[in-house]
């Protein structure tokens, strides 16, 4: 689950997605009333143009209301609107000679010239809401699950930070190194691997573990857990929050172009953090707490011949046949997911 | 070690694969000594379940001897036990396994999140069952890895054969569930569609637990046959009978107490429109049922009766009679079968010759036959009820 940034950004984008859609659809379904309104004549050539413009209208709605992060086709409606007042303009030159319909189309002119306005807002803002400084937005994703076991038992299984890379497969390892602070390395892309210093910020043994990355982390990051009985004594409710800053200044630019992408192009915090673990984040802490679950309640991560690294939702799309293997070829497939990064 | 692989529908081959080995500490090899295929199966081989990848060993009706035992399992299990393997996978801890509904174990399936997809939650793990339940290597082979093999397989520690036991692993406990999700009181008259291997034991099972009379309903006269003469059941052949009409005139004008649907999401016959509708639809992947069976099940239960659904079905149907079901206080049940919770009092009950399970047999092929064995049990040819494979021939 994403936690939503700025309202007011989100909800006028969408309004404007949905203008996108309504006008296509107007659009494609009667181009020669849509040229009447803007005191075009319906030509055959006009007509195809209104048809092509509706088409570009319901890609840019569609684009915008699928998206979670839609800046680029709000700027693909800056686009629209610049190409929209060319035509009319070029309609209004056309018109001189005749003076028919100028009026209509000066109207129409203005309107495009209103929603372009709105447009560079919402661009703007969906730009600035997604590559937000560090420290001043922190990306945060929970999960939760029910674990058949006393709340204590949870607990103690997941105070043990050590053995958090048996079922967060992102992280290599976790070491204490005193005083309630540790030091963890996660893997990242190309064998490379990106470590940082966290420190324990609550404690309370069968409720809560919170900790924290420590100045100059180079992704900060913080999470808790929180450890509730379930009713009716029916196991323990375990649910997990982590938030995760983007690299900032040299770092970041260097992290960017690890993944193959500029800095300061487009890259939202979300997409940059599950690039960065290889996944959508959301889906990782998911996956760690199914497996956090079979390891508390059953001993061992269940491992099929078709999935032999575990619950991992990335790998649905590439399933291995479902026949026994080599030991080798077995412990290949494990490595792969837990020895060597995403 | 022979494997019969599925390489896409209508194509079985049996080939080489590497033998089994122990991945999990709580896992068992067993060298299968009897295996079968399931008309579940045919829903595989027909392409019609989602989610399997070329090269997946097909079965989850298996039974052998243990050979290999991770030291997570040895404490109940020993080499040279001879099991019978239900076919849910289920590891015995999680809140549905200890209240003994191990089809939704919530720990066996590595795919879960696939699952969740399409079901919305997750199911338990099923051997040789598509990935969807979590893409295990099957038993149509020679040798099977069994996870959760401590609590799991079924030691057989009398000398009853092979085929009085095998079926443990999933028809007879299915065909026992669709009874007994009936409720069946005194008096009940109960409906089975399907006179397959899992409807011939759904309507002995129903007996078993108490019904005056059952209807099997089917279209080959063989499989009636074999229900009437094994089961005392009563028999309607809908190719020549409308169901519907016929089971209000032999329950008085008020239908069925229990209708158990035993056929699943390729139902054969409709009216000659609905099935061609159905058909259609399924070919294009806008529904993935044909769900004639279980319409007809749920027009033709009495008001206020019950409706039973052990035939498999993988996603969403279409035309489902929703107002006959909640006007006329219908109750559905389902699910895939909770086998462990079934296999030792059905056990006992073979043991007590109450139930003698072997009279379904009518194929007996060596592993290697298994292509043809899946051709003729496909088309229902030479009379084909149940199909049982011998690995070592």
């Amino acid at each position: 689950m994403s936690v939503p940034h700025d309202g007011q950004a989100v909800r006028l984008a969408q309004g404007l997605g949905w203008l996108s859609i309504a006008l296509g659809i107007s659009q494609l379904a009667s181009p020669k009333t849509a040229n009447r309104l803007v005191g075009v004549q319906p030509t055959r050539v006009n007509r195809d143009l209104m048809r092509l413009v509706g088409v570009r209208e319901l890609v840019a709605g569609i684009g915008i209301l699928s998206r979670r992060q839609p800046s680029g086709f709000l700027w693909a409606r800056v686009g629209g609107d610049a190409m929209d007042l060319a035509l009319l303009g070029n309609a209004v030159a056309s018109q001189r000679d005749t003076h028919r319909d100028t009026r209509r189309t000066g109207a129409a002119a203005a309107a495009v010239a209103a929603v372009a306005a709105l447009d560079v807002v919402a661009a703007r803002r969906s730009v600035a809401t997604g590559q937000a400084p560090e420290g001043n937005t922190m990306e945060a994703r929970t999960a939760a699950i029910t674990i058949n076991a006393p709340s204590e038992t949870v607990y103690a299984s997941w105070r043990d930070f050590e053995g958090l890379p048996t079922f967060m497969y992102h992280l290599e390892s976790v070491q204490p190194t005193g005083d309630g602070r540790s030091h963890w390395v996660a893997k990242a892309p190309g064998g490379t691997t990106i470590e940082w210093d966290a420190e324990v910020t609550d404690d309370i043994p069968g409720e809560r573990i919170a900790w924290r990355s420590v100045e100059g982390a180079s992704v900060r990051n913080e999470g808790s857990v929180r450890f509730a009985d379930a009713p009716g004594g029916q196991g323990t409710e375990v649910s997990v929050e982590l938030a995760y800053s983007p690299p900032g200044g040299a770092v970041g630019s260097l992290v960017a172009k690890l993944f193959g992408e500029e800095p300061g192009q487009g890259g939202a915090v979300g997409s940059l953090v599950a690039k960065l673990f290889g996944e959508e984040p959301g889906q990782q802490i998911s996956d760690d707490l199914r497996r956090f679950k079979q390891l508390v309640e059953t001993g061992e991560i269940a491992r099929s011949e078709g999935s032999p690294w575990g619950s991992r939702a990335k790998n649905a799309a590439h399933q291995k046949d479902a026949h026994p293997r080599e030991d080798g070829e077995i412990r290949a497939a494990i490595d792969e997911e837990q020895g060597v990064g995403p | 070690m022979k494997a019969a692989c599925w390489m896409g529908a209508h194509r079985v081959v049996v080939q080489e694969v590497p033998d089994p080995k122990i991945i999990n500490p709580r896992d068992a090899v067993v060298r299968i000594t009897s295996t079968a295929i399931c008309g579940s199966d045919l829903h595989l081989y027909d392409g019609y379940m989602p989610t399997m990848e070329k090269g997946d060993v097909l079965g989850h009706e298996f039974m052998g001897e243990v050979v290999e035992v991770g030291p997570g399992a040895s404490s109940t299990l020993r080499v040279g036990d001879r099991v019978v393997v239900p076919f849910p996978i289920a590891c015995g801890a999680c809140l549905p396994c200890e209240r003994d509904l191990y089809s939704l174990c919530e720990n066996s399936n590595p795919n879960a999140a696939m699952a969740e997809k399409v079901f919305g939650f997750p199911t338990a793990g099923i051997f040789g069952y598509s990935h969807l339940t979590g893409g295990y290597a099957g038993g149509q082979a020679q040798y099977a890895r069994v996870p959760f093999a401590d609590i799991g397989p079924l030691k057989i520690e009398s000398d009853l054969s092979d085929e009085q036991v095998l079926f443990l692993s999933d028809i007879l406990p299915t065909g026992y569930m669709g009874a007994e999700m009936c409720d069946i009181e005194a008096g009940d008259v109960v409906a089975v569609w399907g006179a397959g291997a899992v409807g011939q034991f759904a309507v002995a099972s129903a007996f078993l637990l108490g019904a005056e009379r059952v209807i099997a309903i089917d279209r080959f006269p063989y499989r009636l046959e074999m229900a009437r003469t094994n089961t005392g059941a009563e028999v309607i052949n809908y190719e020549d009978t409308d169901v519907n009409q016929a089971l209000k005139e032999m329950t008085g004008g008020r239908g069925p107490d229990a209708c158990i649907d035993a056929v699943g999401m390729e139902a054969h016959h409709g009216t000659g429109v609905i099935q061609a509708y159905d058909r259609v639809k399924q070919a294009v992947r806008l529904e993935t049922e044909r769900p004639h069976a279980l319409r007809q099940a749920i027009t033709s239960c009495r008001n206020g009766g019950v409706v039973s659904v052990i035939g498999v079905y993988g996603g969403f149907v279409d035309k489902f009679p929703m107002g006959s079901v909640m006007n006329r206080s219908i109750t559905i049940r389902s699910g895939q079968c909770h086998v462990q919770r079934y296999m030792r009092p059905l056990l006992e009950r073979i043991e007590r010759g109450e139930i003698d399970p072997t009279f379904i047999v009518t194929h007996r092929l060596g592993l290697d036959e298994a292509p043809a064995g899946y051709e003729t049990f496909k088309h229902k040819e030479d009379d084909c009820v149940k199909m049982i494979l011998d690995p070592s021939a």
